[in-house]
Formats: structure tokens, sequence, C-alpha cells
């Protein structure tokens, strides 16, 4: 995926038919020198979670002394709302090509602060570091397209798969080529339904349609969240199996938001227990769980 | 009361006034008769409608005097309450009221402007109040529907919106659909008034020109200026308020601000 970013952008004005009336103002609007730039080489990314990183354990994930190797990293990160405490003081380390999973139980704050990540909500205290640069640097445009989110309802626009798939790069001012569609849907395993209305479709193809859809904007970090909890158990295990692949192949580091211990089990390496906004623990999935 | 706006045809009204209120209080001792209560309401209302329309016939009558900077101070006094009122639909909306008048300002600034350079109107207060109140109001009207339709189909659509500015969309990008559905809600009665003229009703402008003579002919023309007018302004108002609104919803690192009161973070 990343290579793709880096080579002659293709235009085929019929391969993407545009989304009524969001792509019609997208093509109205002026797109920054920063919106339209390449996304800054990145370093080769391992194809699995690096190795020789101790993890914390059920403390906070300061023991990551290579700088390197943080993707996202989380200093202090608050959010307060009308005096309650959504994400209190968080800090943790989000490594290059890892899956993170984030447990706790309801109202914990997983919500907010993988939506803070995003920076869907503004952080009241603390930030966090992309590739070492504070997130508030950069353009929240930008940012959103490097660091993508899949959210827990797929909220697909209105039209054709197709069209949803070209809306993130239309963003930009990128017409996406109708083979890149393609490969897409070939990736979440729906070949062929380019012209389909999203209407039509059900629940587990939805949220594969908003995963690649995400994928279209090639981002160099996933935010999921919890995108099975409204999908039976045969699509569960298809959509955590994409995921796994997409990390697998393209080295997209992945963060899961699941209230699904098994779950976090079966595809993160590493997960983060939040309980009342609080950082409670983070290192290995299994030492993890078993102790809370 | 200046003893000079008290003449026979003054008396007459009062007296047909008198008739109009008797006939109303009829309906009232019916509504009575079915168990409805209204009358101390209907009464209040009806007196207080004939003091507050001879206060302003009063008014109109000094003002009638006035020239264009007469007309101007009114109509700008009209923009502010209409603006005021407008702004009242939208108490979570920061700076609602700066934007309600702006719109109503420049929408019916505009197509005022335009009627005196085309001479549809004399810039005589006479005419400007009576002529600029219609188009003042309707700005109004497009300016708080269009306003209300924005923020309850951004507050239906939260999921999409943030879906969209999840995939790195432009805060004005992601809320265009529901832009685009708030100025045809604003403009959609003008509209309708606009297809409908001659042939559902017949303005009290064109009615009240013939009575005093004008040709029916001019008069309908006239009238038909004036509604095309209102659309003008309406759909400027609605379209300048929606615009300057889509801002306010949004922080400027482009994160929604306006969610349903239920699902406030």
């Amino acid at each position: 995926m990343r290579q793709a970013s880096q080579t002659p952008r293709k235009t085929d004005p019929e391969a993407t038919p545009t989304l009524p009336a969001y792509n019609e103002w997208a093509e109205g609007m002026p797109t920054t020198p920063e919106s339209t730039a390449a996304t800054p080489a990145s370093p080769p990314v391992p194809p699995h979670v690096p190795q020789g990183v101790a993890d914390a354990g059920a403390s906070i994930d300061l023991d990551v002394h290579d700088l390197d190797i943080r993707e996202l990293d989380v200093r202090d990160l608050s959010r307060r709302v009308s005096g309650r405490t959504l994400v209190d003081r968080v800090t943790v380390a989000i490594r290059q090509g890892e899956i993170l999973a984030i447990v706790g139980p309801s109202g914990a704050g997983k919500s907010s602060f993988i939506r803070l990540l995003n920076r869907l909500d503004e952080p009241t205290g603390g930030t966090v570091l992309f590739k070492r640069q504070d997130y508030r640097q950069i353009d929240p445009r930008v940012l959103r397209q490097r660091v993508g989110m899949v959210l827990q309802t797929p909220f697909l626009f209105p039209g054709t798969v197709a069209a949803n798939l070209a809306f993130g790069p239309a963003q930009r001012g990128r017409t996406l080529p109708a083979d890149e569609i393609a490969a897409l849907l070939a990736k979440v395993e729906l070949p062929g339904y380019e012209p389909r209305d999203v209407s039509t479709l059900s629940g587990g193809e939805a949220q594969r349609v908003s995963l690649a859809r995400s994928l279209a904007n090639q981002p160099e970090v996933l935010l999921l969240d919890e995108p099975t909890s409204a999908l039976d158990e045969e699509n569960v295990r298809g959509i955590e199996q994409l995921i796994m692949t997409i990390n697998r192949t393209s080295g997209t580091t992945c963060v899961i938001v699941t209230h699904n211990r098994e779950q976090a089990l079966r595809i993160a390496p590493r997960t983060l227990y939040l309980d009342a906004g609080r950082l409670v623990a983070v290192g290995n999935t299994r030492e993890v769980l078993d102790a809370h | 009361m200046p003893t000079e706006f008290i003449d026979d045809q003054v008396m007459r009204a009062l007296v047909q006034a008198g008739g109009a209120i008797l006939l109303c209080l009829g309906v009232v001792a019916l509504c009575r008769h079915y168990g409805l209560r209204i009358g101390r309401e209907a009464s209040v209302s009806l007196v207080r409608g004939l003091i507050q329309m001879a206060l302003v016939g009063v008014l109109l009558g000094l003002l009638l005097t006035g020239g264009a900077l007469v007309a101007g101070l009114i109509l700008a006094g009209m923009v502010a309450a209409a603006g005021w009122t407008a702004a009242r639909r939208l108490p979570e909306i920061e700076g609602a009221l700066a934007i309600s008048v702006l719109a109503i300002g420049v929408g019916a600034g505009t197509v005022i402007l335009f009627m005196i350079a085309i001479r549809a109107v004399e810039p005589h207060v006479s005419i400007l109040v009576p002529v600029g109140s219609m188009i003042i109001a309707n700005s109004m009207n497009a300016c708080a529907q269009g306003m209300e339709r924005f923020k309850s189909d951004v507050t239906a659509h939260v999921g999409q919106v943030e879906a969209a500015l999840s995939l790195g969309a432009a805060a004005p990008a992601s809320v265009s659909p529901f832009v685009q559905s708030a100025v045809y809600a604003s403009l959609l009665p003008r509209l309708d008034m606009l297809k409908s003229l001659g042939l559902v009703w017949i303005p009290g402008v064109m009615a009240g020109m013939m009575v005093s003579g004008a040709s029916p002919l001019y008069a309908g023309i006239f009238q038909f200026i004036i509604v095309a007018m209102i659309l003008a302004a309406s759909g400027i108002s609605g379209t300048v308020a929606i615009v300057l609104m889509r801002g306010r919803v949004f922080s400027p690192a482009a994160q929604l601000l306006l969610r349903p009161a239920a699902k406030a973070p």
C-alpha cells in the first residue's frame, strides 16, 4: 500500500462515479499543499510486531526506548467534558506495525481514547506524537488521511460502493482509478461490488466496504472502533482475518477497540486496558486479560 | 394622540373595528359552547392588536414625511428585530444573532437597493417601509428555516459527517449535502408562493393597489416583482445564514461541535 502512494497517480474520470453532493463540493474545495503533498516516505516496515521490545505489563508503557518504532506516542492524553473525565492522562507508545487492542468495561473511555488519536475530538490535556511530530501541528485533514479510522457503524455515503471508496482520495484531488478500486474490493473479499448501491449491502458487507474506504487513503495507522460489534460470528471472524492480513501485508499499524476479550486474544499481541478513562495496564494480551 | 390623526375616516374605521371585534367575540362564545375557553386570551389579543396597529398607524403617519434616511433607520431596526427573532431558535449556536442579522441585512438590503436602482420602488419612507418589511419578514423566515434545517440534518447525521471527516474531508465538504438541503428548505415556501401566485392567492399589495385605483395589469406585474424580489432576498439570506452557520459548527481543527443534546460527549 505504501509503495502505491509513491507511484505516479493515474487518472480515469470514468472509473470513479462521484458521490452526490459530497463530491460536488469536494471538487470545488481548494486543496492545500499539505493535502496534496505525497505522504513522507516511511521507513521499512517490519512484517510483524517488533521483537526485542519489552512489554510494560501492568504499568504505563514507557520502556520503549527506541523512538524510531513509536508510531503514535501518546503523552498524558486527557479529555474532560462538562466536568466529566473521559480520558485521564493516558501515556502509551503505539509501535509501528503492531496490532494493539484496547479493552475495558463499558464506559471506560475506549472510544473516547481512539477518537482522540484521530483528532475527531480535541484533547483537553496532553498530546500525541505521530512519527515524533506533535499531531496538533499536522493539518487535521492530512492527519486523518494518514491515521485512518473505521467506525463502529459503517456510515456509508448514499450511492455506490465505488463512489464510497473514491471519497477519501477525492478529498485530496485524486481520482481513484478503477483498478485500485477493484484491488481494494478484492482485498476485502467483495470483488465486483463496485456498482452496488450501498443500501443493498448486508451489515458485514457494509463494514468491509467501510474498511476498504479507509484503506483507499493508504493510511499508516488504522484505528478501528469496535468494527465487529454489530456482526454475526462468521462476519466477525472474516473482519478479524482482514485486519490481520492488512497488518501483515501492508505493515499498517492497527489499534482496535473491542469489548470482546476473545477477539483481543485472537488478533492482538498487545493489549491496553482502560478503566474510568485511566490506563490500568498495557502489555502482552494474555497477561493483561488474565490480570483483569 | 394628536388630533390631526382623528378624522371621519378614522372614526368610521373604529366603528368597523368594533364590529369586527363583536364578530370575533361571537366566535369565542361559540367556542365556549363547545367547551373551549379562549375568551380571556382572545379578548386580550383583540384589544392589544387594535392598540398596536393604531400606534403603528400613528408612528407611520409621523414618519411619512421622512426621507430615505428615516426609511433606512426604520428598516435597520426591522432587520435587527428579525435577526433576534430568527436567532432565538438556535441558542446553542455561538454568534447566532450576528449570523441572522448579517444574513437578513445582506439579503434584504441587496434586494431593496436593487429595487430602488431599477426604480421599482421610490426611495421614500411611505413606499420603502411597507415593501421593505415584506422582504425582511420573508428573509427572516428563510434564515430561520434554513438554519433550523441545517442544525437538524447535521445532528441527525453526526456519524456520516464524522465518517467524512475521518477520511480527510474538509469541514465544509463533510456537511455539503446538508447545506444543499437546508438552502432548498429555506427557499421552498417562497418557490411555492411564486408558483401559486395569481392561481391560489392574490396578494395584499395587488389588492390594495387596485382598491387605490391602479391598473389591474400594472398591479399584477408589480406584485410579481415583489414576490420575485422576496424569493431573491430569501435565497441570499438563507444561503448566507447557512454558510456562516456551517463555520460555527466546527472547531478550528475540523471537529464537529454540534451534537444532539442527548449524545453530547
